[in-house]
């Protein structure tokens, strides 16, 4: 949004395609009907970025092509493939500049017991309270790492739920080690220990360094249960839904079906899209802002988005702001100290996957374990991720290893004793999100230049 | 992405092979366990280019007259596959369902069906009543069909892989990640070149280079004219296991089949886009369009369904749409099995059987005269052609 805003206010008029419902994104989400709620009541504190957003989308809404419940399934070129799904049909926009803001989706981690009913993602939980104003449960655990999870829980305690415990993964100490760098963003620090002392204050228990979690209950009857150890002892919370998450993976797929070049961050144990002036991909005239293209959190993702305009429109000759360009730049950086910061406090912990059992699913929507991934690495030639995809089927359903993918890889480079240079990505391909047939065949126009014999 | 490999090569090998496709793979299975001492060359890894994405159809239905005995000798290797290399890679004889929208479509299946016959193959021809009795799922417009019941699918992604560890346990030395950059005749022996700067030596060459098969010819003095190939294929996500056959429109522009996990796989439309330089293909959207639209036009229940991915490869396309296989035309100890057009998977567990017989016995019983690449670079060439036959439709099926 801070994109299209720069580019209005230099008196383009660009398109603005959203699967979203409503603007807002992620962090910003708006309940698909006012449903009484206060900004202050979904956004806590940050109720007044949240409002600046919406009222700006508001005041540039006549002047862009604002396209909401449109899903962009491939770019190629200077074409963008859509799927417009409030009126049913699929079509094709051709741009000669492209700002991707795909954002970001929760991680989880294939622990024992994920798959039971009741078992959410730290990202579902918030999006059914934000914008469905419901619970997962009344009963619940949060496990995971990071800000979030603690944020998130402090919403559920405050909109009713009865938290039963935070569990977190990363340990104390390591968090004390590392926090001296949020010196470079003390709002970020204080944010975040304001979380912690209001779960303390509602007598919400902290667990950390946790480790051998696993999720109870039986497939029919669902979640009974979270046991895990903190601290040398064993521990088991009885709760009827439970959220899960690991931080967040930023969406990329778009920007790689773009030409987008990616390399592995090992700060941030994800692929990432290559970055020059912070906002430009590897391809001219595509540029990436927000934690589509490496997790920086909501307010880069604003600075983020506005240099990203910035970009284009000098690209397209514009002359722009200097001055206001070094402060968002300035800004930015201190932001990515922050964050990495942030990285180092909460380490994703895979090495919780080092015990992952054979018999636990990986890829949920192919319905692979774990020990069907290793038994096909034992053969020669398995070597990649990719492989290991065309030869077990894990990435291969519905949501194409957007999920699954870095769990997967993690099992690979554990079977071959390899880094994720050599194991690779899940290369990505067109829908990158499911596109019903009946669309996609009445948008069918002939391409003078595809051929058959 | 492969680590360079290191282990040291053999001073000679009686065969080598420039390929790890299922063409390569599989005569590197052939000749190893007859004895032989065979190294294969993949510059990637075996079975990761056509033959690895490829639909999966495993039909001798609609072919070429010039290509049919060698896909009556690859449908029994198929049957054999679980002894011959200790897997089945999933190929079950569904059945080739042939669809004809016209009644001049169904006359150019009769057509087909008689010649078929002639190589003792089994055809029913059936008109679209019967048609829609059996399968009730279909579109009601259809003419007609002809339906092979030996006929049928398997997954490709499975397919060469187990050819190539097969031929390694029996005693083939399977190279992936190596290159061959350039080879020539030296005194009796072959001199290869290979990516990595090591030269290996080899008393028979067999060019299984796929879509660079034209690359390997012209080495040797015998320049073709194949063009990358790339058919469009898509996947829906898993439905209800229905559509039991697979299915092929006459014309070829659509084919389709179902997997028992309940995905619809399906292509046709127009090709995809290829950079053949950097061996890259990105599906093309408009050809992805028109092929689900002529899917839905003949199994409506589908328009429901969502699809999930879309991909393509690079097989070798040939002027004449069939493969060159057979010896040189210049070389002595050097032969060819390239330019598969868009059809060789089916074909690929008989191109080892079959010049297993050429190295070792020096001829073979499967015709495949007319495969020969003298079409291509002897005197009339050009001029003469087999395509007097009827057109093998379906590329990339
Ligand atoms: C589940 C979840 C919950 C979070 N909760 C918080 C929180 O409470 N507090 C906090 O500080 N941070 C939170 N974060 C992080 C925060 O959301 C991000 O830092 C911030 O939203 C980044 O902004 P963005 O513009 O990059 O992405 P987003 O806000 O995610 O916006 C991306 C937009 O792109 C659209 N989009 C994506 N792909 C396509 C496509 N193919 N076609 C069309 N549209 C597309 C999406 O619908 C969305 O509207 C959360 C992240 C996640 C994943
Ligand atoms: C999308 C698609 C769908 C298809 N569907 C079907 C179908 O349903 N049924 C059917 O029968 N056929 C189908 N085909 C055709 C079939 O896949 C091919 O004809 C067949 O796989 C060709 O096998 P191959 O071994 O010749 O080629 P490939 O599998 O391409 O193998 C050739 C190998 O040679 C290697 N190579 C080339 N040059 C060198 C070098 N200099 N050094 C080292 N290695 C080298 C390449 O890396 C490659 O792995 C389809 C093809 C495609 C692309």
């Amino acid at each position: 949004m801070r994109a299209a805003e720069t580019l209005v206010k230099a008196g383009l008029r660009p398109v603005v395609l959203d699967e979203g419902f409503k603007a807002g994104g992620q962090i910003y989400r708006q309940p698909p009907v006012p449903d009484g709620r206060e900004p202050e009541d979904l956004y806590g504190s940050e109720a007044e970025k949240a409002c600046a957003l919406h009222e700006t989308f508001e005041r540039i809404r006549p002047n862009i092509d604002y396209r909401p419940r449109t899903l962009v399934w491939n770019v190629i070129g200077d074409s963008v493939d859509y799927y417009d799904e409030s009126a049913d049909v699929a079509g094709r926009l051709q741009a000669s500049h492209l700002i991707l803001a795909t954002g970001a989706t929760d991680r989880t981690l294939p622990l024992p017991g994920w798959t039971l009913p009741g078992v959410y993602s730290l990202g579902g939980a918030q999006i059914s309270l934000k914008a469905h104003h419901s619970l997962i449960g009344q009963e619940v655990v949060f496990v995971g790492t990071g800000p979030l999870l603690y944020l998130v829980s402090l919403q559920y305690a405050k909109a009713g739920a009865d938290v039963k415990a935070v569990v977190e993964t990363a340990s104390w100490s390591n968090q004390l080690r590392h926090a001296s760098g949020l010196a470079h963003l003390p709002s970020a620090a204080v944010r975040g220990v304001g979380f912690m002392l209001s779960l303390r204050r509602m007598g919400v228990p902290i667990y950390r360094g946790a480790h051998a979690i696993r999720f109870e209950g039986e497939s029919d009857c669902g979640l009974t249960a979270v046991s895990f150890e903190s601290g040398g002892r064993s521990h088991r919370l009885s709760c009827i839904a439970a959220a899960m998450g690991f931080g967040v993976r930023s969406e990329w797929q778009l920007a790689e079906l773009a030409g987008a070049q990616l390399s592995w961050s090992d700060i941030q144990q994800q692929w990432v899209p290559d970055l020059t002036d912070h906002v430009r991909a590897s391809v001219d005239g595509l540029y990436l802002a927000g934690d589509g293209a490496g997790v920086c959190g909501a307010d880069a993702a604003e600075v983020r988005g506005e240099l990203a305009g910035f970009a284009l429109l000098q690209d397209l000759g514009h002359s722009v702001d200097a001055s206001r360009r070094q402060v968002l730049e300035k800004s930015l950086k201190k932001q990515w100290r922050a964050r990495a910061a942030l990285d180092r406090m909460y380490p994703v912990p895979m090495h919780l996957l080092d015990e992952l059992a054979d018999d636990t699913l990986v890829c949920r929507c192919e319905a692979i374990a774990a020990g069907e991934i290793r038994h096909v690495l034992v053969r020669p030639g398995a070597e990649d991720v990719n492989r290991a995809k065309a030869f077990s089927r894990a990435g291969m359903g519905r949501c194409q290893g957007r999920m699954c993918a870095l769990n997967v890889q993690a099992i690979v480079e554990r079977a071959k004793e390899q880094g994720p240079q050599a194991i690779g990505w899940q290369r990505t391909q067109p829908p990158i999100k499911p596109v019903p047939m009946a669309a996609m065949a009445d948008a069918y126009v002939p391409d003078p230049e595809g051929t058959r014999e | 992405m492969m680590d360079l490999d290191r282990t040291p090569l053999q001073s000679g090998y009686d065969v080598a092979v420039i390929g790890g496709g299922t063409a390569g793979c599989s005569t590197a299975l052939f000749l190893a366990r007859a004895g032989l001492s065979v190294v294969l060359f993949e510059r990637h890894q075996c079975g990761s280019q056509a033959s690895g994405v490829n639909y999966g159809g495993v039909r001798q239905h609609g072919r070429h007259r010039a290509e049919i005995p060698l896909s009556i000798r690859a449908r029994t290797i198929w049957d054999e596959l679980p002894d011959l290399i200790g897997h089945d890679c999933e190929f079950d004889a569904s059945g080739h369902v042939k669809l004809a929208r016209t009644q001049d479509d169904m006359g150019e299946l009769e057509a087909w069906a008689r010649v078929a016959r002639d190589f003792g193959l089994e055809v029913d021809l059936v008109t679209g009543n019967q048609l829609r009795d059996r399968f009730d799922y279909l579109g009601s417009s259809l003419a007609g069909a002809s339906i092979m019941p030996q006929d049928g699918q398997a997954n490709p992604r499975l397919v060469a892989p187990h050819f190539a560890r097969a031929a390694e346990r029996a005693g083939a030395d399977v190279r992936e990640g190596v290159d061959v950059a350039a080879a020539e005749r030296e005194g009796t022996n072959f001199r290869i070149e290979l990516g990595d700067g090591r030269t290996a030596f080899a008393d028979v060459l067999v060019n299984t280079a796929g879509a660079w098969g034209y690359e390997v010819a012209a080495s040797f003095g015998e320049s073709v004219a194949e063009a990358p190939l790339s058919p469009n294929m898509l996947v829906t996500e898993p439905l209800p296991y229905r559509v039991k056959c697979s299915f092929g429109m006459c014309g070829g522009d659509i084919y389709a089949r179902q997997i028992p996990r309940g995905n619809v796989i399906f292509g046709g439309g127009t090709r995809a886009i290829t950079d053949f330089e950097k061996n890259r293909t990105r599906p093309r959207t408009s050809s992805s369009q028109l092929a689900t639209r002529n899917l839905i036009h003949a199994m409506p229940f589908l328009a429901e369904a969502r699809i999930i991915r879309s991909w393509s490869g690079i097989d070798g396309l040939m002027p004449d749409k069939i493969p060159v296989v057979g010896p040189s035309s210049t070389t002595a100890g050097l032969f060819h099995a390239f330019g598969f057009s868009g059809h060789g998977f089916q074909l690929g567990p008989a191109i080892g059987a079959v010049l297993g017989d050429l190295i070792l016995d020096g001829r073979t019983d499967t015709s495949i005269e007319e495969l020969s690449i003298t079409r291509f670079t002897q005197d009339g060439a050009g001029v003469r052609t087999t395509s007097n036959q009827l057109n093998p439709s379906e590329q990339g099926e």
